[in-house]
């Protein structure tokens, strides 16, 4: 089979052909690691490519083919590169953990692997998932598979990248502000970020422990729903993962209940930072959904333009904290010094990077005593202020839809001119994570090209709903996948 | 000269007896183990690694908070302490700050002979680091190392009010705490493994001066922290009578020297930076958690050494004695229900019994005599069937074979000799042997008398009746003059 014929396949597609004995684990690995041998020159999803333990995998799976196949059985699915893999390099992107192996397996990697599915690889991100261009990735940037110039997104841009060009079937990321759905919205795919405490953050490593969530990126709704129901559930080794068994597509409501679901729409995500055509799009869905019947009502998210800087100080205080095992003492990046002081300097002075160096200063600085009121503390409020305009505007409606992002994929190189117009790139995704909602980027629609991402959020637990709507959304829009052509050279 | 109050308060810490580690599964039986064999991505703080709250930990701290009479706050959370250390692989601890398993407590002791109270300010949960592990066994010369066997031990930290006044009471008043965690089983307190170690802060005023604390750490047992803080009193008091100021400051203890030496230069006011830990959620302790902890807590050392003091009629040292260990007290009330003369059973155990225990390097629990072995040789010496001395050589065999009294007196023939002919005629021997004390006793000495005794029971192997063996030789004296 050639990898084109894979362009609208969802997970269960694959899962029959091999049920069918129509392909071989064997013979699906090799037909992507042929398109990742063919693309990444251009694209530079992955860091590591398991090109030869996957490849055995798959040889070990089809010399024993089982009777019944469980449900990733034989599938190639590509895994951020901050997700802990056994034996396989773990980098976060980040010159510290270069050569960082991790002894043990993230508890999605565990099932994933328990679900018979195969890593393909580690995928790009910026370092320490800190950033959304993949440009803050030591190893350099991924390009987006939709145009070689601009940015795939980030932090996952790897994943997303990797999924957008059919590299791989489907993939990991995580998401603390936004990085599984900016990522899966300038790549046109679909990326979910569950209800904080749906999915064990074990071997997730922390960016910022109390918004981390890992989830998938993958070409079809469809496929987010299968992944969940492999990643989700409660585990005995992550704390702050929630008690509950994992989410079954049972939970989905009937097409007929969908129908009756009442959608919000937050007119502070419609303001004039929204590039006019990525509104209109947005618009134009939601028009879809009303013609279908759907009722629609304004409500408002007040706190909305507070969140992200109460995000930012949040996610950069954890980070600090979480980022001070980096020493050089045990393992990753040892730059001898004169003594400890000073090895302990050389080593994050030359492991990190100049993004999460700055954020490691800022969140020391928000800790610090005569700081901590004024800046962790009250970001603590805002973020209690942030979380209740959630609760109150899902009083008025089941559902919210929002656009993902404010603007289209930026190009490559254009970074960093100023720093808080960046970090202001995340302003639509930040909310629902503070708020610990889920959260999922579909894609609405294309302009000159590029994708338009658009966002539905939902009530704590109720990716049932979420995901029901956005499979219906889907049909309405019966919008290509991507399958690009790769023809221009990098940079162009 | 001026008066100076002393003012001492202590900051102690306490491994908790959990058979894992606090957040995660590792053994905690560290104690000569090679070094990081006890670890897993948990304890080493490996990227993505997150910890699980042991609830063992919660509810031996508890034990310890209400046994200290403490205050327990319904919820509570843990902290990360952001320190740099290359014994602390996460770059935090993770401990409690503002909100600490208990708070407002109060600890009782006796402190020559009187009775004293120290308030507890507070007493919270905390990981524990690795450990430095200098050239050595498992080192080439001039290198250092990490051993993270320790990481994660669980352990409580308990702050009194500083309400000592003197260095005895500040070591009276830790004892007593370590005797608390022991009865518990929350600790097993063993000051030379570290499983208990104690930092002081000490002050001296006077009506004109106010005083400036000083810390004192690396006391490692009873002995060092009286030392070391008596040191430090005079230390002070030098300063502040030669018109010299005291700097506050952190001292460490020499053993060897026997003098405290400023750790200046080392401490920079450091800023921890404590947070709530996003890893961990806070946690409430439920009532009927409390309660049950609560009624489950068996008779605290300072209970109990005054119930043996009415009930028993015990001096107030004597108990003291008995109820330092608890296994011991048990074995004394055990003893006593065989054979009720508790004084007499405690004259025992805190010289004959400890002395086997001390000689043989065990404890009560692991040797071989039993409450009811004990009662039935001391029932034997009180119907003089066996005298003190006979007992004493009979305790040891009990201590090294296990056999029972009554079986090793048969065996080795020993039985009281009182038949008076027999007697008579050892005492004749004795005193033809022994002029000089015959003559010291006839000349008043009664010393001398003890020494002919003596002599007699050594004649017989210690067989010979005591009581009878005194009237014979008296009689038999009092025919020489």
């Amino acid at each position: 089979m050639k990898i084109e014929e894979f362009k609208d396949f969802t997970i269960q597609d694959y899962h029959h052909l091999l049920e069918e004995k129509k392909i071989s684990p064997l013979e699906l690995i090799d037909i992507f690691l042929e398109r990742i041998e063919e693309g990444e020159d251009k694209i530079h999803a992955f860091l590591f490519v398991n090109e030869e333990k996957a490849k055995n995998e798959a040889r070990e799976k089809t010399d024993n083919w089982p009777e019944e196949l469980p449900p990733l059985w034989g599938l190639p699915v590509a895994i951020k590169d901050n997700i802990c893999t056994q034996g396989m390099p773990t980098t976060c992107g980040s010159k510290m953990l270069e050569n960082f192996v991790s002894p043990y397996d993230a508890t999605v990697v565990e099932r994933l692997k328990a679900a018979g599915a195969i890593i393909l690889g580690k995928t790009n991100m910026d370092e320490f998932a800190m950033g959304s261009s993949t440009e803050n990735s030591t190893f350099g940037p991924t390009h987006n598979p939709l145009d070689l110039r601009r940015t795939p997104g980030g932090s996952s841009g790897g994943s997303a990248a990797s999924v957008c060009a059919l590299e791989a079937p489907c993939a990991l990321g995580s998401d603390t502000g936004g990085s599984v759905r900016q990522p899966a919205a300038f790549c046109g795919v679909v990326g979910l970020r569950p209800t904080y405490g749906r999915v064990p953050r074990y071997g997730v490593v922390g960016l910022a422990s109390s918004l981390d969530q890992a989830g998938p990126i993958t070409r079809k709704v469809e496929d987010a729903i299968t992944i969940l129901e492999v990643i989700s559930g409660k585990d005995s080794r992550d704390s702050t993962c929630a008690p509950y068994p994992p989410f079954s597509r049972n939970e989905i409501p009937s097409l007929e209940d969908i129908r009756k679901i009442k959608v919000g729409v937050p007119r502070e995500y419609f303001s004039s930072r929204v590039e006019k055509v990525i509104g209109e799009k947005i618009q134009e869905a939601l028009g879809k959904l009303k013609g279908e019947g759907v009722e629609l009502v304004e409500v408002s998210l007040p706190h909305t333009d507070y969140a992200l800087e109460a995000y930012y100080i949040v996610a950069s205080a954890e980070a600090s904290s979480n980022l001070a095992r980096y020493d050089g003492v045990m393992y990753g990046l040892r730059v001898e010094g004169e003594d400890l002081q000073d090895m302990y300097f050389e080593t994050r002075t030359l492991g990190f990077g100049k993004e999460v160096k700055r954020r490691i200063i800022l969140g020391t600085y928000s800790l610090s005593s005569g700081h901590y009121d004024e800046y962790y503390l009250k970001s603590m409020k805002v973020r209690t202020l942030v979380r209740k305009d959630f609760e109150e505007a899902l009083k008025q409606c089941n559902l919210l839809i929002t656009p993902t992002t404010p603007s289209f994929p930026f190009f490559l190189g254009e970074e960093t001119q100023d720093l808080y117009e960046r970090y202001t790139d995340d302003i639509f995704t930040i909310p629902s994570a503070l708020a610990g909602l889920p959260s999922l980027s579909l894609n609405c629609g294309y302009e000159g090209g590029l994708p338009v991402g658009l966002q539905i959020i939902g009530g704590p637990f109720e990716e049932g709903k979420l995901l029901g709507l956005a499979l219906w959304l889907e049909k309405l829009l019966a919008l290509p996948s991507p399958f690009p052509e790769l023809k221009e050279g990098r940079g162009q | 000269m001026s008066d100076f109050t002393t003012t001492i308060g202590l900051e102690v810490h306490c491994q908790l007896l959990t058979q894992a580690k606090m957040f995660c599964r590792c053994s905690t039986d560290y104690i000569g183990k090679e070094p990081n064999t006890l670890v897993c991505p948990v304890c080493l703080g490996l990227p993505g690694s997150l910890p699980v709250l042991n609830q063992k930990v919660v509810e031996l701290a508890l034990r310890a908070a209400l046994a200290l009479h403490c205050q327990i706050l319904p919820q509570t959370l843990f902290h990360r302490k952001n320190y740099f250390y290359p014994d602390l692989p996460k770059g935090y601890q993770i401990s409690q700050y503002d909100l600490p398993i208990g708070i407002d407590g109060f600890l009782e002791f006796y402190s020559q002979g009187v009775r004293k109270k120290a308030r507890i300010r507070r007493i919270h949960i905390e990981e524990d680091a690795g450990k430095l592990v200098h050239e050595g066994a498992f080192l080439p010369p001039g290198t250092s190392g990490v051993d993270c066997n320790r990481c994660g031990i669980p352990l409580v930290e308990i702050v009194t009010e500083p309400d000592l006044s003197s260095p005895e009471e500040a070591r009276d008043c830790l004892m007593m705490l370590r005797n608390i965690v022991c009865y518990l089983e929350v600790s097993d307190g063993n000051m030379e493994e570290g499983s208990l170690r104690c930092d002081a802060n000490i002050s001296l005023s006077s009506s004109s001066l106010t005083g400036v604390k000083v810390e004192v750490k690396n006391m490692n047992s009873f002995r060092s922290v009286y030392r070391a803080l008596s040191y430090e009193v005079e230390r002070q008091r030098k300063l502040l009578e030669e018109g010299k100021p005291v700097f506050q400051e952190t001292r460490h203890w020499d053993e060897i020297k026997g003098v405290t030496v400023s750790a200046r230069g080392k401490e920079e006011a450091e800023d921890y930076r404590y947070f709530p830990d996003p890893d961990l959620l806070p946690f409430s302790l439920k009532t009927e958690m409390i309660e049950e902890i609560k009624s489950g807590l068996l008779e605290l050392p300072l209970e109990k050494e005054e119930r043996f003091m009415t009930q028993y009629e015990l001096s107030q040292g004597e108990a003291e004695i008995l109820v330092q260990d608890r296994e011991i007290a048990d074995f004394f009330e055990d003893t006593l229900r065989n054979f009720n003369k508790p004084r007499m059973v405690c004259n025992w155990i805190v010289t004959e019994v400890f002395r086997n225990l001390k000689e043989l390097g065990t404890t009560i629990s692991r040797a071989k005599i039993t409450p009811s072995h004990l009662a039935e040789l001391l029932k034997m010496v009180d119907r003089k069937e066996i005298s003190g001395t006979m007992a004493k050589s009979v305790l040891e065999e009990m201590f090294t074979s296990g056999a029972r009294a009554r079986e090793i007196v048969t065996r080795r023939g020993m039985a009281l000799i009182n038949d008076e002919k027999e007697l008579e005629n050892i005492v004749k021997e004795v005193i033809e042997k022994n002029p000089q004390s015959v003559a010291d006793y006839l000349s008043g000495k009664e010393k001398a008398l003890q020494f002919l005794i003596g002599q007699v029971m050594k004649e017989t192997r210690g067989q010979a009746d005591p009581e009878l063996t005194r009237n014979i030789l008296i009689k038999v004296l009092s025919s020489e003059e």
